[in-house]
């Protein structure tokens, strides 16, 4: 194996050995198989918790540090080397802030949206392989567990909105309800075709299957995904949640010190999620070359999918509430449709019937055909769509006006 | 659908709203997301301007002028200082009324940046249009600075002219500047309008059209954007426009897409402006002999010029002594507001703010 | 063709990320970063002998921590703080006094009865100017005829109190002089810098030469 694994990243069972070992020199003899589950998994959540945690805060700086230098100033850099002592110091100030609740507000359903919001997000970490021998856990139905714990996400903002009795809020939250749902769709089409090809639920499975990336085997199952990925998490074209130049904070008008904080967490922990899901179901997981840990390319290609994200995000404006709806139900819904019974028919022509098994020349086939499909079908919408918008005739002036020089 | 009840919610948006352009307040009830109505609150910047300056010199007044569209204080001044000029009956040195002409061309630019940029940031584009516009208004801010050594409250124009001569380094900073703003505003408008999701959100939203635009007294523009071809510049020449060779910009069909296209033609022909300027300039006196306590005889007289926003008036009676005895702004922000409704009834939340940005309303000059 | 527009855009702001003269603020306000060699020319040696004698720091500077204190570039006409006043011209005719839109300027003057027809015929006890309430608009500059008042070029002046705004005559005459060339074109004509040049004495200030007493004196003995 030339593979070096000074990277062993936490993995259950080897955390499960040690506290068995443990429990068993204390002498704990039949018990210390449930109380290693539950020290293991305990320590394990405290952990992975923690680090994530970790991780949205300095996410939080390289965003704020890469949107600052698209929009040609310097971010954060007065606090620290870099400016890396800024998380740090924000969450000391959220913090430390007076806690408020409105009066007027549903005080259980305030308090609880904040978590509701985030523990989704730390769910969707626990099943996501960062390399073969890494991850939380192994579930063998990762992926459609991930697409179920997404949907609790409307609930919460719902809840946040809801519960704070401000009319902002409510605003942003009935926004947020009616867009997370309709995206859900395309987005469990654009997995479904995935599925297709993996021929499996398992997040490592898929992994393993990807001989050629998926996002060369089908660009538009990876463009339905992602774009509906960018407004599951409500960025920019999307953003209508909070929406900050029309409902001032939207759904988290209300809130302050450490619920925001929380909410705050949840909204950057979002990106890095989602990249996680499309490294894994589109860029190959941790596969690369040999010479690094399979973890050190799932970072990176991490990384390649954050910095497109904030490249889109700091350039596109936002769409109005009936426009991204429109393009929900209108657009991706239909494409994702189209790819997957192009994909299926793919499937079933190509794939060996007797072992279920694609081979890589199968998969040249499909993404030749599929190039072609998507680049076809894209330039024939652009070009349909666009007739109505770029056409316009020049300008003719009123008849109403008239000037003429007086002199002075 | 029986058992649903629906009932329009009144939100009021403002006066601490990030998109209301400073302390404005809207009372709009919405069904939904759609407007059903609204009404407009101001008054909250409301200083006295006109008050104040019934107990100041003539003078004085003008640093008053740069409080009022603290935006466009040359154009401000401007303004105030002709009409006292046309009531005391001052010539002005043609030299001065040059450099009056590109310093206000100068500010237009950069208003305009400033209306262009905030209303990407309504649309919801993160400031990043914002801040390229602001880096272009920065520069002519520091020529602003050498010029009279500040870089929004100027007080550069005084009645006969100006205080102070341009000296080399505010020339050679000029030709730099007039150099490189077309190619930047180019990519501005590379950046905006060929912008799909801009052109989605803002053509045909919010149209007015030239009729009603006329009707309201609606200037500058937003008038030139409803296809009404309206300009004091050509229409009554000022100052030293009447030698100048530009053109003024229309619009289609009078929508938002439409205001802020207008305010990026007009851009590029301020530079040509500035350009011609520049060329035809010559040296001498830049003030005419007036005195510190300006006494125009007793009388009343109306001037205005276009400013980056509108006619901006000034309406002066004198009684003969050191100060008018009545001092009327015509302000344009204020009479632009006028079709609000017109424009916004039916529209969405998110169109609401993207009308309100392409009014380009200050409020320091809406309240005065 | 449809949404080329949008892919244009993410070519612009990308262009705006990598092009370094694009940048904002090329003046990081309080301090900047400085390179190895900025270093050397700051410590007043040369390159490679201060590279050679100060690896870590060099290291710091190269990764981008080391920071030098930097003052915002600014024109000599900036209409600033600090106002400079020269005792020796001013003659308490208080006409900055009267122009003043705000009337933050108090003066209040007693006889000296020193050569009271030459322009020397005031003392001044009070001279207070209220900066918390000016607004540095230079109108007292402009009125003021004997070039005894000139703008500074400050602008760093926060103060806890409202009355330590208040610039009372010990003040301005004990302050050290810079003034902003602003409206006054003889500063211009000397090459004036009040940022890095030196104080400027009342000598070198004026349009009008005041007659010192004993010149003073003498005119008055001839006659």
């Amino acid at each position: 194996m030339t593979q070096i694994y000074f990277v062993q990243l936490i993995d259950f069972y080897s955390f499960y050995e040690m506290f068995y070992s443990i429990f068993q020199n204390l002498g704990f003899e039949k018990s210390s198989s449930w109380m290693s589950y539950i020290a293991a998994g305990g320590s394990l959540s405290f952990l992975a918790i923690n680090l994530l945690v970790l991780a949205t805060a300095f996410y939080t700086w390289f965003e704020r540090r890469t949107i600052a230098r698209f929009q040609v100033r310097r971010g954060p850099n007065r606090n620290g080397p870099f400016g890396l002592g800024q998380p740090f110091a924000d969450v000391i100030k959220l913090i430390m802030k007076e806690d408020t609740i409105p009066s007027e507000a549903d005080k259980p359903v305030f308090t609880i949206a904040p978590i509701a919001l985030l523990a989704p997000t730390l769910l969707i970490i626990t099943v996501i392989p960062i390399d073969d021998s890494s991850f939380l856990a192994t579930l063998n139905i990762g992926i459609l567990f991930i697409v179920g714990i997404t949907s609790v996400n409307s609930i919460a903002i719902f809840m946040a909105g809801w519960g704070s009795r401000n009319k902002y809020a409510i605003l942003g939250s009935m926004r947020g309800a009616a867009m997370l749902i309709s995206y859900e769709i395309p987005m469990a089409l654009g997995i479904t075709s995935v599925l297709l090809i993996a021929g499996s639920l398992a997040m490592s499975e898929i992994v393993a299957k990807q001989e050629i990336w998926f996002i060369a085997v089908m660009p538009m199952g990876f463009f339905v995904f992602m774009a509906s990925a960018t407004a599951e998490m409500s960025r920019t074209p999307f953003d209508q949640i909070e929406a900050e130049s029309e409902l001032g904070s939207g759904y988290n008008t209300e809130f302050s010190g450490i619920k925001f904080a929380i909410l705050f967490l949840a909204e950057f922990m979002a990106p890095i999620v989602t990249s996680a899901v499309v490294t894994t179901l589109f860029l190959g997981g941790s596969q690369g070359f040999n010479f690094l840990p399979g973890q050190f390319w799932f970072v990176l290609k991490m990384f390649v999918v954050i910095f497109a994200l904030l490249w889109i995000r700091s350039t596109w404006p936002r769409l109005r509430v009936d426009q991204i709806m429109g393009f929900a139900w209108k657009i991706l819904m239909e494409l994702g449709f189209v790819n997957i019974f192009l994909i299926a028919i793919e499937v079933a022509i190509l794939m060996d019937p007797v072992t279920g098994i694609l081979t890589s020349q199968d998969m040249l086939i499909m993404a030749g055909i599929n190039w072609v499909f998507t680049i076809i079908t894209l330039v024939f919408l652009a070009n349909f769509l666009g007739k109505r918008n770029y056409d316009r005739p020049d300008p003719v002036p009123s008849p109403l006006a008239n000037m003429e020089p007086k002199g002075e | 659908m029986t058992g649903i009840r629906t009932e329009p919610v009144t939100v009021n948006l403002g006066p601490q709203h990030p998109s209301t352009h400073g302390v404005f307040r809207l009372r709009v009830t919405f069904d939904g997301e759609e407007i059903i109505d609204l009404e407009p609150v101001f008054g909250y910047l409301h200083r006295g301007t006109e008050k104040l300056a019934e107990t100041r010199n003539y003078t004085q007044i003008v640093t008053l002028t740069d409080r009022m569209d603290y935006v466009a204080s040359m154009s401000n001044n401007l303004a105030y200082v002709r009409t006292v000029e046309k009531l005391s009956g001052i010539q002005v040195p043609e030299r001065a009324q040059y450099i009056r002409v590109i310093c206000a061309e100068l500010q237009r630019i950069a208003s305009h940046l400033m209306a262009t940029g905030f209303l990407l940031n309504d649309i919801g584009a993160l400031a990043t249009p914002l801040i390229y516009c602001f880096r272009e208004r920065e520069k002519i801010l520091d020529l602003f600075e050498m010029l009279c050594g500040a870089r929004i409250t100027l007080s550069y124009m005084r009645p006969g002219g100006i205080f102070q001569d341009a000296d080399s380094d505010f020339w050679n900073a000029l030709d730099i500047l007039i150099q490189e703003l077309p190619h930047y505003l180019d990519e501005l408008e590379a950046l905006i309008s060929k912008n799909e999701i801009v052109l989605a959100r803002t053509r045909s939203v919010g149209i007015l059209s030239d009729a009603d635009a006329i009707d309201y007294g609606v200037t500058g523009p937003i008038l030139r954007a409803s296809r009404v071809k309206w300009d004091l510049r050509k229409a009554n020449p000022y100052e030293i426009y009447n030698r100048l060779d530009f053109e003024i910009p229309i619009g289609v069909e009078g929508d938002t897409y439409d205001r802020f296209h207008v305010r990026l033609l007009e851009m590029q022909e301020s530079v040509k402006i500035i350009t011609q300027c520049i060329k035809q300039i010559e040296k001498g006196p830049i003030r005419a002999n007036t005195p510190y306590f300006i006494r125009p005889k007793p009388g009343e007289t109306y001037q205005s010029v276009e400013g980056p926003k509108g006619e901006l008036g000034f309406y002066l009676i004198s009684d003969g002594g050191v100060s008018p005895y009545r001092c009327k702004v015509r302000a344009p922000s204020f009479i632009n507001l006028t079709p609000l409704k017109k424009m916004m009834l039916g529209w969405k939340m998110g169109d609401l703010i993207t009308i309100l940005g392409s009014i380009d309303i200050v409020l320091g000059e809406v309240d005065r | 063709m449809y949404g080329l527009g949008l892919i244009k855009g993410l070519g612009i702001t990308m262009k705006n990320l990598v092009i370094p003269n694009r940048q904002f603020n090329i003046y990081q306000y309080p301090n900047k970063k400085v390179t190895p060699w900025d270093l050397a020319k700051i410590n007043s040696s040369k390159t490679f002998p201060f590279i050679a004698k100060n690896p870590i720091t060099t290291f710091k500077s190269l990764v981008g921590l080391v920071n030098v204190e930097e003052r915002l570039p600014q024109h000599p006409n900036f209409r600033g703080e600090e106002f400079a006043w020269y005792d020796n011209r001013c003659t308490g005719c208080a006409s900055c006094a009267k122009y003043c839109p705000l009337g933050i300027i108090k003066i209040v003057t007693g006889t000296s009865g020193v050569n009271s027809q030459e322009g020397q015929s005031y003392d001044l006890e009070v001279f207070d100017i209220d900066i918390g309430r000016c607004m540095f608009c230079g109108l007292c500059v402009e009125a003021c005829p004997y070039d005894a008042l000139h703008m500074g070029s400050g602008f760093e002046e926060a103060q806890y109190q409202r009355s330590n705004l208040v610039i009372d005559i010990n003040k301005l005459k004990s302050a050290e002089k810079k003034p902003s060339t602003w409206f006054r074109p003889q500063l211009v004509k000397q090459g004036h810098d009040p940022i890095t040049g030196d104080t400027a004495d009342w000598k070198k200030v004026g349009r009008h030469e005041k007659p010192s007493l004993d010149d003073q004196s003498e005119r008055w003995a001839k006659r």
